[in-house]
């Protein structure tokens, strides 16, 4: 919050501050033209890179964990020039303040419901100054398309068509209306003379930049729409994509790193001679909270490393054991103080008048979850002639960059960081959660000048992860006559992570809704679509219960709560309409529907489900609806909510870190078993014509996915799941609830 | 210790600790990083190259265990500069996401379609047991399909 009354604030006077700040921001302009141009290449707007061969590079502040918003992006900027699509590319930006996302500030802001233009200069340098003075470059809240992509990439190609086109008009002495554009080339239908983008690009690159370019209306698109080949997918099945891991420097070094099993712990001491005889071992070093072997080869490091017993304390360990866990819960939900986050009528005096057999009680429950991406966490790392370098597949670029000055003691500009494309993160790589980077710091600063790449163990990267937070909810609801809510009364466990989506999509007309901050020792973090994971779990579940309880239809019980036409019903009833809803299952089948915002971007999935001989769940068929407003890449769109339906059920049926001792027990995947091939279902996805706000894509298709299911497990077996993961619920074990 | 394999084609002899699986042998020694390290226990299938045409989990493999015998990495799998029909297959169905884990795939997927030309679904279950997850799952088991009704 303090954030946007700094924007807010500085806008009102940001008249004041131009002077000043345009000689600060030309400063920025100048590095940013040093820092991605070469001999017979142009920047223009800032972002996008046009050389004399006709290339057009756009300049991308995000990194590729697997979205292809390299190419979904690349897609918003080519349509907006005109360009020729067989002549376009993507790179990542730097990681320097040069390129901080403005664009991501303005629509974390305005949340994206503003016209997607920069009307006046005042507006833009409000949030170029505020991107740079957070450090956002950030990958994360499934932004990419509808904060960079909307209010970015278009509007700075649109700017950089236009300068294209008034460079082809000064040369040919002709007004730059009577100019066409079309395949990277600029035409004067009066004369039919032409200019390739190659060949303008040095005469428009001194132009200023236009404030206020005309963008394409949507019936003018030509390319976006359409889904050309992802940039990345060649590379992606020779094994020639390089991830952070694959990246070699000359001379390079390489790091295994145990730290402390209890987070938080410190090392006491290790005996390093072990270790040290093994052949190709450079170094033991013993950090703060863990200790390294680096050596010729990570695969020597690493077997040194088992050699070693080091020894660690438990400082500030808070619970031990998963039994732990829960009363903490537990007395955090009775007694926590608690902050009121929705307030509406009076819910507790409707539960209070409300009659015992109307009023309904819930406890849920839900585990840590680890990302597990598939590519392990690496980072390589250089300390020479005074300047730290960097390499790496972080998600926030500048935030990553601000971390290593604060570790390294370095001023800003004695910090490099290259943004490479990691194999999946799902949230992890994101600097608050980055605690590797503190191994590494002290790690490459002893093995000076020579780099040295990090590679997390998968044991130490299971270990130590940033998880979901373990959390819980008490939820309270009484019924009228006719069944329908009257009361919604919900206290609810935050973890550190952002306070977000505790709102209910339904009209109740009491609801008291209260946050209570709870944390433990075990390092938390930003799991794909963070706290919609849990809050859509928790309120499609109870609303389940409570559409059982009246005896109604669970679809028809939403759909009375929803008002007629809104997004939220749309998707709904689409989802049930193409999943076959009411239709007769097999015995023992059941269907479950569960609907979720997020980011943006409504969707439902009706999920059917089964128990097999064994009593454990098969998952036949998954059906969702989504309204994201617009789609740039139709086949990009649809992987992300394929991948989020799976990553959302694979979580919701097996997925767990508990703990041991207060460490993490689950070491690597035998013990956390994700989703595979075989236990897969059908999905299918539909997308709705929407002219509503863009939404993001990278998230939402995680949430509904566990009430569906926990909501289909109930139609067909009768059994409530108000715990995760729900073989445990189903097994009976991890305790009550 | 001396060892003589054969990869991708190539005859070779290196000088190497028997030990070292050969996951990290064609990383580290041999600069074939399209291999890749996921899990160290062959749970994940990351690593998967072809042994002898067999689909084989490379990170708890002695490199000494290859001696004598012919080694694929995805980075041999295609022929004369034209992607293999499972690459291609791959490109068309656009199964990858992020990408990590599709060499070992699309190295699961060519062991399974060189042995039976069109698999039953269970036969693709029981084939293709590597984790991915970006969830591609239903385009890995498409992209196979293609493959099979293409016969």
């Amino acid at each position: 919050m303090r954030r946007r009354s700094f924007l807010i604030g500085s806008a009102a006077i940001a008249g004041g501050l131009a002077v000043g700040y345009r000689a600060w921001s030309q400063s920025f302009e100048r590095n940013a033209v040093d820092l991605v141009t070469g001999e017979g290449e142009h920047l223009l707007a800032g972002w996008i890179r046009i050389g004399t061969d006709d290339t057009v590079t756009v300049l991308i502040p995000h990194v590729d964990m697997g979205q292809g918003i390299y190419t979904a992006l690349a897609m918003m900027a080519a349509e907006e020039l005109d360009a020729d699509w067989s002549t376009v590319r993507a790179e990542r930006a730097p990681g320097e303040k040069a390129f901080a996302n403005r664009f991501l500030a303005r629509g974390w802001v305005t949340q994206g419901f503003d016209v997607p233009r920069f009307a006046d200069r005042i507006t833009d340098m409000v949030f170029t100054e505020a991107a740079r003075f957070v450090n956002l470059q950030i990958t994360g809240g499934s932004t990419a398309v509808r904060f960079t992509g909307q209010a970015g990439m278009r509007v700075v190609a649109a700017a950089a068509r236009q300068m294209l086109v008034e460079a082809a008009a000064r040369r040919w002495g002709v007004p730059p209306r009577q100019l066409t554009v079309r395949d990277g080339v600029v035409t004067d239908p009066s004369s039919g003379q032409t200019a390739r983008f190659g060949t303008l690009a040095e005469e428009a690159a001194r132009l200023s930049v236009p404030s206020n370019p005309r963008l394409k209306k949507r019936s003018e698109w030509r390319l976006v729409g359409a889904s050309p080949l992802r940039f990345d997918i060649p590379a992606k099945t020779d094994g020639t994509f390089g991830y952070g891991i694959d990246l070699q420097l000359p001379d390079m070094l390489h790091a295994a790193v145990r730290s402390a099993p209890v987070h938080g712990g410190r090392l006491l001491g290790v005996d390093t001679e072990s270790a040290k005889a093994l052949p190709g071992v450079e170094r033991v070093i013993p950090l703060e909270r863990a200790v390294a072997v680096v050596a010729a080869s990570w695969w020597q490091a690493s077997r040194a490393l088992d050699l070693l017993d080091p020894e660690f304390s438990a400082d500030g360990i808070t619970i031990s054991t998963q039994a732990d866990l829960e009363r903490a819960q537990d007395e955090a939900l009775e007694s926590g103080e608690g902050e009121t986050v929705v307030t509406l009528g009076d819910a507790s005096e409707a539960i209070r008048s409300a009659d015992a057999s109307r009023r309904f009680e819930a406890t849920y429950r839900v585990p840590y979850l680890h990302h597990a991406a598939m590519e392990p966490i690496n980072a390589t790392m250089q300390f020479a002639d005074g300047v730290l370098t960097f390499w790496g597949g972080e998600q926030d670029a500048l935030g990553t960059k601000a971390r290593l000055v604060e570790r390294s003691g370095l001023a800003a500009s004695k910090v490099v960081v290259h943004g490479l494309p990691a194999g999946g993160s799902f949230g992890r790589r994101i600097a608050p959660s980055a605690d590797y980077l503190d191994h590494l710091v002290p790690i490459a600063r002893a093995m000076a000048p020579r780099p040295v790449k990090l590679i997390l163990s998968r044991e130490e990267e299971f270990t130590h992860g940033a998880y979901r937070p373990a959390l819980a909810t008490q939820m309270t609801a009484a019924l009228d006559a006719d069944g329908m809510p009257t009361a919604w009364m919900q206290r609810y466990l935050n973890g550190p992570t952002r306070n977000e989506a505790f709102h209910i999509p339904y009209s109740i007309p009491n609801q008291e809704i209260v946050s209570i901050d709870f944390a433990t020792h075990v390092q938390t973090g930003t799991w794909r679509s963070v706290a919609h994971t849990q809050h859509a779990f928790w309120t499609e579940s109870f609303v389940d219960e409570l559409a059982h309880a009246s005896g109604r239809d669970p679809l028809d019980y939403r759909r009375m709560l929803l008002p007629e036409g809104s997004r939220a019903r749309r998707v709904l009833e689409i989802a049930a309409e193409r999943a076959g809803w009411g239709e007769a299952l097999p015995p023992g089948s059941g269907r479950g529907i569960a609907l979720a915002e997020s980011y943006g971007t409504w969707v439902a999935e009706v999920v059917e489900v089964s128990l097999g001989e064994d009593s454990m769940p098969r998952i036949h068929r998954v059906v969702a609806a989504v309204d994201c407003g617009g789609l740039v890449h139709p086949d990009t769109a649809l992987q992300q909510v394929e991948g989020g339906i799976i990553m959302g059920l694979s979580a919701a049926l097996r997925e767990k870190i508990t703990l041991e001792d207060g460490a993490v027990a689950q070491t690597n995947f035998p013990d956390y078993p994700v989703l595979r091939l075989p236990e897969t279902p059908k999905i299918e996805v539909h997308f709705l014509d929407s002219d509503g706000p863009w939404g993001g894509l990278g998230e939402p298709g995680v949430p509904p996915a566990a009430p569906a299911l926990a909501n289909a497990l109930f139609a067909a077996t009768g059994r409530r799941i108000r715990r995760l993961p729900i073989i445990d619920a189903l097994s009976g074990e991890g305790g009550r609830a | 210790m001396q060892i003589d394999f054969q990869i991708n084609g190539d005859n070779i002899s290196i000088e190497a600790d028997p030990a070292k699986p050969l996951l990290w042998i064609l990383r580290e020694d041999l600069g074939l990083t399209g291999t890749k390290y996921g899990c160290g226990v062959a749970a994940c299938g990351a690593c998967t190259v072809h042994l002898d045409g067999e689909a084989t989990r490379c990170c708890v493999l002695p490199v000494e265990a290859v001696a004598g015998r012919a080694v694929t990495t995805i980075e041999g799998l295609a022929a004369k500069g034209e992607p293999h029909r499972v690459q291609q297959a791959w490109i068309d169905a656009r199964v990858p996401q992020c990408g990590y884990c599709q060499s070992g795939m699309i190295m699961a997927a060519a062991s399974l379609l060189a042995k039976t030309s069109n698999p039953t679904d269970a036969e693709i279950d029981a084939a293709i047991t590597n984790i991915c997850r970006c969830g591609t799952y239903p385009r890995v088991r498409a992209a196979i399909r293609a493959l099979s009704e293409a016969v």
